[in-house]
């Protein structure tokens, strides 16, 4: 039987962007459905009513929401190709530490008040963003990738981010490539896989929808 | 080669609970170590530098924190009465269902009896709105796992742990039987599983624990006014 997916999105959002890579990376076809945060779907308030957020992966009728747990969704059944998780149990528990931490660290959040606050309650978030990207500096150390030779879980669950570094460093005048360079150097190697190049937008376009989107200049 | 699993934990702590049942209903052999969380021990921080946490579980030398994944890496490890479902949609439905526990119900619930007033009221409707989702969840199970204690029993145990400690310390009925009448029966028969009963902790230190948790949150609430 043929596998019937389809993925409720928003084209800008970096958890979508998240499913939409791994989705590529194992080389799966499904149809793709833009959804209107403002006017919420019928479709969208059914396949996931608890939280009515995006994205939602429909496999066969049934919804997964949560990019994350889709992730390791599309890992579990398209088992048989680019594995996401390294298979020992210890390396597996730990790309999903630091992916859930990552998550915790809500970095979104953090990055909106870098952007669109002033003063202390700025100079407050600038330190904690930065310290969220240290620390991943750090757990990255040498390794080429997150999941070590070769782009997994942490990978796709951090880059996606990286299409915002653009707006940080222009707004408030610094530069990720200073601060974390190996964070900076990761982040250029994974855009040279097809997969994340082709779903990341051009980070001046989403300077342009930022600065729309949050009134700013 | 023997193995050595250590568990650094608190002797209330909801989700280090998560980790005791998990391993005992597998029966894995591992040591405790109680940690005093106002006074850290140097080891604890050493296995979890980042988030300076309990749970954390030792594995022969590797620690991990967080206990949703360490469940997950538990299961891995120790194949013996699985606790996971099968079938990858079902396993990414408990996921969900264990993270909306986490990071949606538990602080809903929890603000109902910290809250006073108009907010307490919105807190209630809040909080029983969420639980109705656990409700629905249950019906023609036993357990949220099916008719066996699973991940997602183990994920909810708090669920059954502790607000009846809150509802008695603030005299408040969150969980009303006419409401709620399949969570209260797996309440029931998730407290009545002989390895689950083993592990609870006593009940009036939780009241005297959470008592004074409750007062703190409270008047901090009551502060902010």
């Amino acid at each position: 039987m043929a596998d019937e997916l389809v993925l409720l999105d928003t084209c800008v959002s970096m958890f979508g962007m998240r499913v939409r890579i791994a989705l590529a990376e194992k080389g799966i076809k499904y149809e793709y459905k833009e959804q209107d945060l403002t006017n919420k779907s019928e479709l969208l308030l059914k396949m996931n009513s608890i939280n009515k957020k995006i994205p939602v992966l429909i496999h066969n009728g049934k919804p997964i929401c949560e990019s994350l747990i889709i992730v390791q969704y599309i890992d579990e059944v398209w088992n048989d190709r680019s594995p996401f998780l390294p298979s020992d149990p210890y390396q597996r528990a730990q790309a999903r530490f630091w992916a859930d931490f990552f998550d915790q660290k809500a970095v979104y959040a953090v990055g909106k008040k870098l952007v669109t606050t002033k003063g202390e309650e700025q100079e407050a978030a600038k330190k904690e963003f930065l310290e969220i990207y240290k620390t991943m500096e750090r757990e990255l150390g040498e390794k080429p990738y997150f999941g070590g030779e070769k782009f997994g879980y942490v990978d796709i669950a951090l880059i996606t981010f990286y299409s915002w570094f653009y707006v940080y460093e222009t707004l408030e005048k610094f530069s990720m490539e200073a601060e974390c360079p190996k964070i900076v150097a990761w982040a250029k190697r994974c855009m040279q896989k097809e997969s994340v190049a082709k779903t990341l937008p051009d980070q001046k376009k989403v300077y342009k929808r930022v600065l729309e989107l949050y009134g700013l200049k | 080669m023997a193995e050595e699993v250590k568990l650094f934990r608190n002797w209330a702590g909801p989700f280090a609970l998560r980790v005791v049942w998990a391993l005992q209903l597998k029966g894995v052999p591992y040591d405790t170590i109680y940690e005093d969380l106002s006074e850290k021990s140097s080891l604890l921080l050493h296995y979890n530098p980042i988030h300076k946490k309990v749970p954390v579980l030792v594995h022969n030398g590797k620690p991990l924190a967080e206990s949703l994944v360490i469940l997950e890496y538990i299961e891995e490890t120790w194949k013996q009465t699985p606790l996971f479902p099968e079938d990858p949609y079902e396993r990414s439905t408990a996921r969900f269902w264990a993270r909306f526990g986490d990071d949606q119900l538990m602080p809903s619930v929890f603000n109902v009896f910290i809250k006073q007033g108009k907010e307490q009221e919105e807190a209630i409707a809040r909080a029983q709105g969420d639980l109705k989702y656990l409700e629905e969840e249950l019906r023609g199970k036993k357990f949220f796992s099916g008719e066996k204690i699973g991940f997602l029993d183990l994920a909810f145990g708090w669920v059954a742990n502790l607000v009846s400690v809150f509802e008695e310390i603030q005299g408040l009925t969150l969980i009303e039987h006419e409401k709620y009448p399949l969570l209260l029966a797996w309440i029931q028969n998730f407290i009545d599983a002989p390895i689950i009963k083993e592990s609870w902790p006593p009940r009036d230190k939780l009241i005297t624990k959470y008592r004074a948790r409750i007062e703190f949150y409270s008047s901090k609430e009551a502060a902010k006014k």
